[in-house]
């Protein structure tokens, strides 16, 4: 096997610059992955990182704009730390930039310690499977496609699509059914424009949440690469705040996408071979790293939930962005441009969006024990008038059988009753399900086979009215 | 004693490794980072990290051990949780809290426990590798088999019976002059397959209680399967079913490179849930490797050989086992990772061009054998992988090169999982090439099994071309022969095919029940195909209310299933029957 060689490769030379990689010497003591400052022939300072080691030459990746005329010349300065992130308990309520300096005017925090921004893993035995059931308010999230606490659940949008609304109506009303309890919000904006950013925080603001939220914010002119920290930074946060402060933290990431595209553009500078669509092989376990962060933890009392926001290039879910995204989250919710179109709010496709963590999240002592049945016919009509549409357009609505006209107006019921709702209404999870039994009257009863009989008789209105009454 | 000379994400290069060996494990810097060398080159190692190397430094010092890559195999597996590099992950917590700790040292098998041995070798037997000289009573369902460890024979010495940690002697075996100690526990370098006599054909139906798997696409013990399918079409569900409820002595489940809150959601159940045929509880036939996407990437490599390396320790006792890995595209991931930083010629995709033989290599390991050493007896390691294609797309590397070597593909359909069609596997893509070794199995329990099996299929495949048909004509428009079909297609998708893993009867269906299940609908096509013949009109036919009992079949528990199913035929019979205005 030969020594693979990095440096020596197409005759370079040691000091040298390729694109933003300096090749220097090797430099005694420097760590691997370390954050170094470059000092250009300018005298200009730029952060690098050590990216390949050796006895031989030091490989440094220079962040931040700067041409191979700049970094000839350049000298490197090790700081012999990875990065990290000061905290403590007055992180609460402060604002600061993708690289985590204040931007609220504020002085630095007195910090209590220093994490390295990168955590460590979870030992799987030590988790504690999420299991509370986390009421949104919004019907096909809490009906459909259950928040736990301590899950990852992604919202799966596309540009122009309402994922802000949809993301600051579920930060405004998410609760632990019946609790009131310590909890903080972490917000990280990555490459997201300045509107957006402080769309958050005004709606956080008006909430009262705004003294228990930390907000990292990189907005679309920052450097680029600051992205590649920025959610990191929210994460160490909320590390800290749940597993030493004991509060339940939510944390929410937009635009996932920007940071993908970060991680793309670091990985062209590095030569890297690239996997599907340019995208580097490791992003997969890249972004696992940081969403695996979420969770809960046997005998600590915090936990964290992720909710992290990305835009679909072209809507298309199975671009690498929301592909490998969807292989790591505990489901996604995706918005679908028909139902907006639809004049639908909040735009949920239902089939699309999936909540893998519902299972233990429901039933009853949890939200009612006619859930999952409610959950299973629901899918099941649904899918059955939609079929029915998509046949319709071609033969007619009046080719189909009454039992499948039926189904057919099911189906825009279901859209209208259950999907749609206002953005400041808040359901409870029994009013969601009473709404799934009302559209289940309309259908022959038979064909209820997914609801076991006993809550047939419960809920169905035409029983549960005269047993009222 | 080396030092690192060059590190470049996992891949490191050590110095002054003079002496070292191909495959040997180094401990790097002052943590003691688990690192393997997978190549030499004068006096450098080439060393890959199986544990984050962020803040290595150039000259800290890399330790050879001498050892290769080996599994830890003895009494104290069953239950147990590990890491990719067979680190109990109990220990890990005890010794450094909830997060890992890279470096932190965690032994496989408990080293302090008493274990009671009994031998069935006696003082002057000859015995050889594989021979079985005593036994440990493991779990209430594990009785573990202790073997002579390969190059070890001669005659015993002695043996003693009594209380034994898996570090003290039990017996011992003299040959020429020589006198060699025997323990509970041995080592076996994991990349290596273990010996076998002879190598078997599968055969014998491995039970899941999944009727689409048993009935329709079968499993032998002894093979290998794989199920690929798109993010959340139902991959680790059904490898988590198979690890509940297959009927084999002992299961294996490898997490590998997925996700923490799932494994702990195994766990959590597995405590929980007791064996459908034994009423013990779950977990002590169970093993657990845990090796999630946020803990090091090449350990994924590992976790996969240390798991089928104690699948086959197990198969060598005599043993059924079953593997499961979730999710082998992650370990190929690894592979290319590693591949990169190598700078080998990339293949497709970026994957390494021996990307489909490593998979081979693994998947080779299934298979029902004739075991070594006595007393004679068969043990079969089956396997199923799940394999994840980006974008939900099979012509992908890493799908194509699984199909090529497995006998068995579940196809997960990203369309049915959008219905909540579960199991969402596709019954026009998936085949099963075990269908002749299981017919004897079969035939016992369901006479014209294969019949039935052959005509719902046909039926499916029928359906599916109607449904072209349908689409432009609408299903009104239809004969009444192909509107009953259809009628017949949805039974069989929906009342047969479908099995919710989370209900509670229909979680797990004994094979006997699948076939009356699925007979009975056979049963309600014949009788309704001769009330059509008899001039009754599709109508009277769906209005039937035997539809809906047929429907919730599923739901009835399996003791009371053989009378409540003679009993729906005869109010299928008579009402289906009654139609055709007296005539029999
Ligand atoms: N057999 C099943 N019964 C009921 N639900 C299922 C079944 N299989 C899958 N599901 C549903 O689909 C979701 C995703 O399945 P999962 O196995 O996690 O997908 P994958 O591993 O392929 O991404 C589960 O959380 C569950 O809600
Ligand atoms: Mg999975």
């Amino acid at each position: 096997m030969n020594i693979p060689s990095l440096y020596i490769k197409e005759g370079k030379a040691i000091n040298k610059a390729k694109g933003a990689l300096i090749i220097a010497e090797s430099i005694p003591g420097i760590k691997f992955n370390e954050i170094v400052d470059v000092q250009l022939s300018s005298g200009q300072i730029k952060s690098g990182q050590a990216i390949d080691i050796s006895d031989e030459a030091t490989v440094v990746q220079v962040f931040g704009g700067v041409s191979e005329v700049d970094l000839l010349g350049s000298k490197i300065r090790c700081k012999g730390e990875t990065l990290k992130l000061a905290v403590s308990a007055d992180i609460l309520g402060r604002i600061f930039n993708g690289m985590g300096e204040p931007m609220d005017g504020a002085p630095p925090i007195i910090p209590e310690s220093y994490l390295d921004i990168n955590g460590e893993p979870i030992n799987p035995a030590s988790r504690m499977p999420p299991a509370e059931f986390i009421e949104t308010g919004i019907s096909s999230i809490d009906g459909l496609n259950v928040l736990v606490r301590g899950q990852k659940l992604p919202i799966f949008s596309g540009s122009g699509l309402p994922h802000n609304r949809i993301a600051a109506q579920i930060i405004r009303q998410a609760a632990v059914k019946g609790k009131v309890e310590k909890f903080a919000i972490v917000f990280g904006a990555i490459g997201i424009s300045y509107d957006d950013a402080s769309f958050f925080i005004r709606n956080l603001e008006r909430t009262g949440a705004l003294e228990r939220t930390v907000a990292f914010i990189n907005t679309a002119s920052d450097p680029t690469i600051e992205r590649i920290s920025t959610p990191r930074l929210a994460l160490t946060t909320a590390e800290y705040l749940a597993w030493r402060r004991n509060l339940h933290v939510l944390v929410v990431l937009t635009d996932m996408t920007n940071y993908c595209e970060a991680l793309r553009e670091l990985s062209a500078m590095r030569e890297e071979i690239p996997s599907r669509r340019g995208y580097p092989g490791y992003m997969y376990t890249d972004l696992a790293t940081m969403y695996e962060r979420a969770g809960r933890i046997s005998g600590k009392e915090g936990s964290i939930t992720i909710m992290p926001i990305l835009t679909m290039p072209d809507d298309d879910i199975t671009h690498p962005i929301p592909d490998l995204t969807g292989y790591i989250t505990e489901g996604q919710i995706v918005l679908s441009r028909n139902l907006e179109r639809k004049g639908v709010y909040p735009p949920i496709d239902v089939f699309l969006s999936l909540s893998r963590m519902m299972k233990e999240g429901i039933g009853p002592g949890k939200t009612r024990e006619d859930h999952n049945n409610v959950f299973m016919q629901s899918y099941a009509a649904y899918s059955e008038g939609c079929y029915l549409r998509e046949i319709s357009t071609i033969i007619g609505a009046e080719a189909l059988s009454e039992r499948d006209k039926t189904y057919l107006a099911n189906a825009d019921e279901f859209e209208k009753k259950f999907i749609s709702q206002g953005e400041f209404e808040k359901r409870k999870v029994e009013d969601t399900l009473d709404i799934g039994w009302e559209l289940f009257s309309a259908l022959p009863e038979e064909d209820l086979k997914l609801i076991s009989e006993k809550f047939i008789k419960r809920y169905l209105p035409k029983y549960s009215k005269k047993s009222q009454a | 004693m080396g030092k690192i000379w060059r590190v470049s994400g996992p891949l490191v290069i050590a110095d002054d490794m003079k002496g070292s060996q191909v495959y040997e494990i180094v401990e790097i810097g002052k943590e003691g980072i688990v690192g393997e060398i997978i190549g030499l080159e004068r006096n450098k190692a080439i060393v890959q990290a199986h544990e984050d190397t962020l803040g290595l430094k150039i000259g800290e010092e890399v330790r050879g051990t001498g050892k290769i890559l080996s599994a830890e195999l003895g009494p104290g597996l069953v239950a147990s949780i590990y890491d990719g590099l067979q680190k109990s992950l109990l220990t890990l917590i005890e010794n450094t809290g909830s997060f890992i700790r890279r470096g932190a040292k965690a032994c496989a098998l408990p080293r302090d426990k008493k274990w009671q041995f009994t031998p069935t070798a006696k003082v002057g037997d000859a015995v050889s590798e594989g021979d079985i000289i005593g036994s440990v009573p493991e779990t209430s369902l594990i009785e573990h088999k202790i073997m002579l460890p390969s190059g070890i024979k001669g005659r015993i010495k002695e043996i003693r019976k009594g209380e034994y940690t898996v570090e003290e002697p039990i017996a011992w075996v003299e040959f020429n002059g020589e006198v060699k100690e025997l323990k509970l526990m041995q080592e076996w370098p994991v990349r290596k397959p273990r010996a076998y006599k002879q190598r078997l054909d599968p055969s014998g139906l491995l039970t899941t209680g999944m009727r689409i798997l048993d009935y329709m696409f079968p499993l032998a013990l002894g093979g290998k399967a794989a199920i690929p399918g798109g993010f959340g079409t139902g991959k680790t569900v059904a490898l988590q079913q198979l690890v509940r409820w297959a009927q084999t002595h002992l299961n294996i489940y490898v997490g590998c490179g997925e996700r923490g809150n799932e494994m702990a959601d195994v766990l959590y159940s597995f405590r929980q849930l007791k064996d459908p045929r034994t009423g013990k509880m779950l977990e002590e036939k169970e093993i657990f490797l845990a090796n999630t996407s946020n803990m090091p990437v090449v350990a994924r490599e590992a976790s996969i050989f240390v798991g089928v390396t104690i699948g086959e320790y197990f198969r060598d006792m005599g043993y059924d086992i079953l593997l499961v890995a979730d999710s082998t595209s992650r370990w190929a991931e690894a592979m290319r990772e590693m591949g990169g930083r190598l700078e080998e010629m990339p293949g497709e995709e970026g994957f390494p061009s021996y990307m489909g033989s490593r998979l081979a290599s693994f998947y080779e390991r299934a298979g029902m054998v004739e075991c070594l050493g006595s007393p004679k007896r068969k043990g079969a390691l089956t396997i199923c992988g799940a394999v994840s294609p980006p974008g939900a797309d099979f012509s992908e590397p890493v799908t194509q090169s699984t199909i090529r070597i497995v006998d068995a593909l579940y196809a997960l359909d990203v369309s049915l999982a959008n219905k909540r069609h579960f199991p969402a596997i596709s019954w026009l893509t998936s085949y099963s090439l075990y269908v002749d070794a299981v017919k004897d199995w079969w035939n016992q329990f369901d006479p014209g099994w294969e019949n039935t099996r052959a005509t719902a299929l046909k039926i499916l495949q029928q359906e599916a071309e109607l449904e072209e048909i349908v689409r432009l004509v609408g299903p009104e428009a239809l004969p009444d022969g192909d509107k009953l079909l259809l009628l017949v297609a949805r039974m069989i998708r929906e009342d047969f095919l479908q099995q919710s893993a989370y209900h509670e009867v229909d979680t797990y269906c004994m094979p006997v029940k699948a076939g009356l299940m699925l007979k009975t609908i056979i049963r309600f096509y014949e009788l309704s195909q001769e009330m059509l013949n008899s001039g009754a009109g599709i109508d009277a036919i769906r209005s039937s209310p035997v539809i809906r009992k047929i429907s919730r079949m599923k739901e009835i528990p399996h003791d009371t299933f053989e009378q409540r199913t003679k009993e729906l035929w005869l109010e299928m019979e008579q009402n289906l029957v009654g139609h055709k205005g007296g005539i029999t």
